[in-house]
């Protein structure tokens, strides 16, 4: 039961990363690629309608995961506290640069608001890559379990880390990579023309960057956390998903080369679950490493919720999965195609 | 919420009626409620955070049991809500008239049934059941239907429901004496006033009989304490009065300046005149409401308020059926500055709900003491409340500001990204 709700939250969190990962991508792009109003209104009607669905499944995981899992969500939400209030205030100004802008024809309110979504979707995506390396390295829980990370120390990987060390740092980068590529190949696969034609460039232009970082994530993790192997050890096919990752990654190049945007877009997206699912393979059935001692670590186990309310959960989770799939699937039908600015829209 | 099914309203007359106009006063109040729910979305987004950062102690006590209706709330309601939204919103011709009225109602019972998740961890909180204590201490859940059925949930989300359109009922028929008064967008404004005092008339009678009522009775059964520092009833007596006006003194045990009617409050809680009712008295001090002046206060402005609304709708209905309703100035003028007394009386009746829990987190499991986040030190905690005040203070200005424009642009104005 718990593995299974470890399975629900992490297929729910991949779900919000491939998902809200493109329009944050694509807002992190949209004052490199897009040069001219009309082609700026062009990226934001092609995420517009679906920005704030794909948000809502970040929220969904969280609640899900403080249904399935309280003590973690209580623990990490506490300890994490001053990066999540800066996420919060990044996903407050981010909602509103989008759809606020449109609110006024006026070049000096859009001018800011394009700014303000910009800038608030670059870092956002640096604070997601950050905080899953501060899951994977560890955080100094104490023996109530509870642990505060101030924002950083010395940016050692040690006992007393502080959100910001080298190794969350490199995560943090990485995720702004591969949410670079993955939204520019968005924005691609939904536009015509000159920012079509950028937005693709964009993405070859930074895929080596992306092999790179690849590479040197993977050595970092298993240089600061040997554990990590474990798993991989006992169960020799978790190898596939390093060999998935690195088949994307090239699969991705292919299809850019050939201005297969779709085809590109999806190798992204598999290439995103596969570095989750990698971590999350890693990591089970922990969920929370202590940095300060191995038997401090939350897992699974000792962080779950009563089975009583995990096997009720399972009925309604289902049914409501059923519903928002059917809800996503209508939705990105009824604004299929690449968008244009004629007619109604953001 | 409250907007949400006059929507639904306006956009079921225009399809009735085959009736432009009531297509574009659909619109129009579609903008304000986009602005509306950037707001709420962005504002609401720290809540559901809030419970693990500033309030983990409580999350580990409750989330075996509250986690539930958290999590369903983001399945069941956030994704139907946010999936539509945009279709309502920008996708009228995508989806025909009658595709666009089933997004109309597909947003509405999102938002509605958001707020029945909420108030279903709200009322657990109130009144928990449906609960066993786990061998550490933690609360876990014993029985699903007895916490979506708690009679306690129900009756505030009634109650807060009914409120909400109060809200919605008296903003639409505020712009609409606006626009009458103003001489411009008359067709509007007599739209949005008669679609406004009707349901406004229609709201403010339900929440106080049954809503209020139930919702009264529910803290008399299950927090006898709360209601006699709500009615500020120091001593427990038969045929207890009714408090309309006057100051409580805490120390001295005593309302100042009382204007009160006798015995009404045993009739309008057990109803019998002669009940006796519990008094603080009763109760050890350090179980009563911690600020019981602020609780009382809340609680009256409430009641006050909500007495006010039906009495200006019901004028105001009196005169929309003589006919005339949109020729009476001095009603219209009432009408245009009733705008924040809705809000008011919303916020109040939150402050009587959440003061009169205290000093509980949980009603007699766990203190408010004890729940938050003790690894948060108080310096980040004042750090980041500020930032908040901050932040808030500017959405509130660019809130009011915007949807000021909205108005003054009036209904036949096209949405200005559909260039």
């Amino acid at each position: 039961m718990e593995t299974l709700w470890f399975s629900i939250v992490a297929f729910m969190i991949a779900a919000y990363v491939v998902l809200d990962g493109f329009d944050l991508g694509a807002g992190v792009i949209y004052l490199t690629a897009a040069r001219t109003p009309a082609e700026r209104q062009m990226i934001i009607r092609a995420i517009g309608p679906v920005w704030d669905g794909n948000e809502v499944w970040l929220l969904a995981a969280g609640g899900t995961l403080y249904f399935a899992f309280p003590l973690l969500y209580a623990s990490s939400f506490s300890g994490f506290y001053l990066p999540l209030m800066m996420v919060l205030w990044l996903l407050m100004l981010r909602g509103i640069g989008i759809e606020l802008r449109a609110h006024m024809d006026n070049p000096v309110w859009r001018g800011f608001f394009d700014f303000v979504f910009c800038g608030s979707s670059a870092l956002l995506t640096i604070f997601l890559g950050a905080a899953l390396g501060n899951v994977v390295r560890g955080v100094p829980l104490g023996p109530d379990q509870y642990f505060f990370e101030p924002l950083w120390t010395d940016f050692r990987v040690g006992v007393d880390n502080g959100i910001l060390d080298w190794y969350t740092v490199l995560t943090g980068i990485i995720a702004l990579v591969t949410l670079t590529v993955h939204g520019s190949l968005y924005i691609a696969a939904k536009t015509e023309g000159d920012l079509n034609r950028r937005a693709r460039d964009l993405a070859k232009r930074i895929w080596p960057l992306q092999l790179i970082l690849t590479v040197a994530g993977l050595i970092a993790s298993v240089s600061i956390r040997p554990a990590v192997l474990d798993n991989y050890k006992h169960n020799v096919v978790g190898f596939l998903i390093p060999v998935i990752v690195f088949v994307s990654l090239a699969a991705m190049m292919h299809a850019i080369l050939k201005s297969a945007d779709w085809t590109a877009f999806l190798a992204s997206s598999l290439y995103i679950v596969g570095m989750l699912v990698g971590a999350a393979f890693a990591l089970y059935p922990v969920v929370l490493p202590a940095s300060t001692d191995p038997a401090r670590n939350l897992t699974i186990y000792n962080a779950s919720a009563g089975h009583h309310g995990l096997s009720v959960g399972l009925i309604w989770w289902t049914l409501g999965m059923i519903l928002a799939l059917g809800y996503f699937f209508f939705v990105y039908r009824m604004f299929r195609g690449k968008v244009r600015l004629e007619g109604e829209g953001y | 919420m409250g907007l949400a099914p006059l929507i639904v309203v306006l956009k079921t007359l225009a399809l009735r009626r085959n009736d432009e106009t009531y297509h574009q006063a659909a619109r129009f109040w579609a903008r304000i409620f986009g602005i509306n729910f950037v707001l709420g979305v962005v504002t609401g987004i720290p809540m559901e955070f809030q419970f693990g950062t500033n309030w983990s102690h409580f999350s580990r006590f409750a989330g075996g049991v509250i986690g539930q209706t958290l999590a369903m709330e983001g399945v069941f309601a956030f994704f139907l809500e946010s999936a539509f939204l945009g279709l309502f919103l920008y996708g009228e011709k995508r989806l025909g008239p009658r595709g666009h009225w089933w997004s109309a109602v597909a947003v509405f019972l999102g938002s509605w049934l958001s707020g029945f998740f909420i108030i279903v961890t709200d009322a657990w909180m109130q009144n928990p059941v449906g609960y066993s204590r786990a061998a550490d201490g933690s609360a876990q859940l014993s029985s699903f239907w007895s916490l979506i059925l708690n009679p306690w949930a129900w009756w505030q989300y009634a109650h807060n429901m009914s409120g909400a359109v109060i809200t919605g009922a008296f903003v639409m028929g505020s712009v609409g004496a606006f626009y009458l008064l103003w001489g411009k967008f008359e067709d509007f404004g007599r739209i949005f006033v008669r679609v406004g005092v009707v349901a406004a008339l229609i709201a403010s009678t339900l929440q106080v009989f049954p809503t209020g009522d139930g919702q009264g009775r529910m803290v008399a059964l299950h927090q006898p304490v709360t209601l006699a520092a709500m009615e500020a009833l120091f001593e427990s007596q038969p045929g207890a009065p009714i408090v309309l006006v006057g100051q409580p003194n805490i120390d001295e045990h005593k309302i100042d300046n009382p204007i009160e009617v006798p015995n009404a409050l045993s009739f309008l809680t057990y109803r019998r005149w002669k009940a006796e009712v519990t008094g603080l008295d009763a109760f050890p001090q350090d179980q009563w409401p911690t600020n019981i002046e602020l609780l009382y206060f809340s609680y009256h402005i409430m009641v006050g308020l909500g007495t006010l609304f039906i009495a200006i709708a019901a004028v105001a209905v009196l005169l929309l059926w003589r006919h005339k309703l949109f020729v009476s100035r001095w009603m219209l003028w009432i009408l245009l500055l009733s705008l924040p007394f809705p809000y008011i009386a919303n916020t109040a009746g939150w402050m009587t709900a959440e003061l009169g829990r205290q000093p509980w987190l949980v009603y007699s499991l766990m203190r408010t003491a004890d729940g938050y986040s003790k690894t948060v030190s108080a310096g980040n905690g004042i750090f980041t409340l500020l930032g908040f005040m901050g932040m808030y203070t500017v959405l509130g200005i660019l809130f009011l500001f915007l949807v000021r424009r909205e108005i003054e642009r009036g209904p036949l104005a096209q949405a200005e990204a559909a260039h």
